[in-house]
């Protein structure tokens, strides 16, 4: 099955677009051989994220089956996740 | 079972290739080791610009890795070429390379009286190897003979979705198998640094990983840059990422989730199994001489826009996932994996047809960077100042 965003940990919460991606839209991402689908609440153009399950303030963001950041608001399945709603945790000096 | 044909050199090691190197052991040597390896076929040169008026400390790297690269199993002999009033030490470097059992012969250019004299009797010697070296037959070696070093460069939003993970699959597989994988590019570890560290097989190796990048990163700030400042960029941002760990993350997935077994200093051969690390800046004429002289016997590298680089005498396997890269520049791309970009493949699939690749390239397939001449992307690290 062809599909439209690529998942690359199993354990992450979020896939990144293989395609511009429009609100609304029922989306295959694929996550190893499998693959599962979201409904998209925003647009997500290539190579941008959306949460493929509801990710609370504060709640991590786990892309690479690794810890890429934190939530700075509670984002909804099939949300843009970007520098608007996630946060860095490294190279801060308010949490060194 | 998985096997390549290689070539089993008398300590051991196998060899994806088996080239006489022609090593200058200074810059002053280049023009004639370049001519000499012109000269025959079957045999490669290795030239670089150190080897005099620097720091000991960098002398004594320049020594360390010229001993690694003629150690090389890719080499079946090797052919150093001397000014004669460098500072490396030739003898030191002779007795070096020959604990692997190999001929090492020398020639000096002040000695001999001038780069014509030296070429015609280099030209000679070098004949003689590659007449002896034709003669070894390759045996099928098991996968745990694969030396693997990993790369990537000329990224683009790509890359760190398809061709790295990708490296990634087929390094553990290697590497289940018993074989060896190297990661450099420590510059890339910045952000994502206590990420490596955690994949470290114990705490002191965590420790060093740490170390490493701090040491990297005080290199840059000792010439007044902060390397982890203003990341990711505003293009990065652009393009899709969002945090200096995704970034970071998106290169080191080359790696694997293989446990890192050692640190290792720049061009210093592995002497455990498994994943390691070695201190290596990114660019790619150090990291490839240094992958080199760590022993490495194949290199994968991923690329989103297209790198064209190679090495003298270590096949580098080239793969991109932007397909419009592998169009456009196809005469430097080993694999595609667009596939994955086009949602029509899956990265294990992906990881499969590259670990397939790695053999029949270790087998003698060639690579477009040896089919085009493009390898001559080479020079030793060094850290202190040219005098």
């Amino acid at each position: 099955m062809k599909r439209d965003a690529i998942v690359i940990g199993q354990e992450d919460n979020v896939a990144t677009a293989l395609r511009d991606l429009t609100a609304g839209e029922l989306v295959s991402a694929g996550i190893g051989a499998s693959s599962l689908s979201v409904t998209l609440v925003d647009p997500v153009i290539f190579g941008h994220k959306f949460a493929t399950r509801a990710i609370f303030k504060g709640h991590e963001i786990v892309k690479y089956g690794e810890v890429i950041g934190r939530a700075t608001a509670d984002i909804p399945q099939g949300a843009h996740v970007h520098v608007h709603n996630i946060e860095s945790l490294r190279g801060r000096g308010d949490l060194a | 079972m998985m096997e390549f044909q290689g070539y089993r050199r008398p300590d051991g090691q196998v060899g994806t290739r088996n080239y006489v190197g022609i090593l200058s052991t200074v810059v002053c040597a280049n023009e004639v080791a370049e001519d000499i390896a012109r000269q025959v076929d079957g045999a490669v040169s290795f030239t670089h610009h150190q080897g005099c008026c620097q720091t000991p400390l960098d002398i004594q790297r320049v020594n360390a890795v010229l001993i690694g690269l003629g150690s090389n199993p890719n080499l079946a002999s090797v052919l150093l070429v001397s000014l004669g009033c460098e500072s490396t030490a030739i003898e030191e470097i002779v007795a070096g390379i020959r604990k692997t059992g190999k001929r090492v012969e020398v020639i000096t250019i002040q000695e001999h009286g001038g780069a014509a004299r030296t070429r015609a009797e280099g030209t000679r010697i070098v004949e003689d190897m590659v007449s002896d070296a034709s003669s070894q037959k390759t045996e099928a070696c098991p996968l745990s003979d694969i030396v693997l070093g990993l790369k990537c460069g000329s990224s683009d939003t790509t890359q760190g979705l398809s061709a790295t993970p990708v490296i990634g699959v087929a390094s553990d597989r290697i590497v289940a198998a018993g074989g060896t994988s190297v990661l450099g590019e420590v510059t890339e570890f910045i952000g994502a640094e206590h990420i490596v560290a955690r994949h470290a097989a114990n705490e002191t190796i965590g420790k060093q990983i740490i170390a490493m990048v701090n040491r990297m990163e005080g290199r840059a700030k000792a010439v007044g840059c902060d390397m982890r400042g203003g990341q990711p960029t505003g293009g990065n941002i652009k393009g899709g990422l969002s945090t200096i760990e995704e970034k970071s993350l998106g290169a080191i997935a080359k790696a694997g989730t293989a446990p890192i077994q050692a640190v290792y200093e720049y061009g210093v051969k592995p002497t455990v199994k498994g994943l390691v690390v070695m201190d290596s800046p990114g660019r790619e004429p150090e990291i490839l001489t240094g992958l080199a002289a760590a022993g490495c016997n194949l290199i994968a590298f991923a690329t989103g826009r297209g790198a064209p680089q190679g090495f003298p005498f270590v096949p580098v396997v080239k793969l991109t996932g932007n397909a419009q890269t592998w169009e456009r520049m196809h005469d430097h791309m080993d694999m595609s994996v667009a596939g994955i970009i086009e949602g029509t493949e899956s990265i294990p699939e992906a990881g499969e047809r590259l670990l397939d690749r790695i053999l029949e390239v270790a087998s003698g397939a060639r690579t477009r960077s040896e089919i085009t001449g493009y390898t001559r992307a080479m020079d030793i690290y060094v850290l202190g100042p040219v005098i």
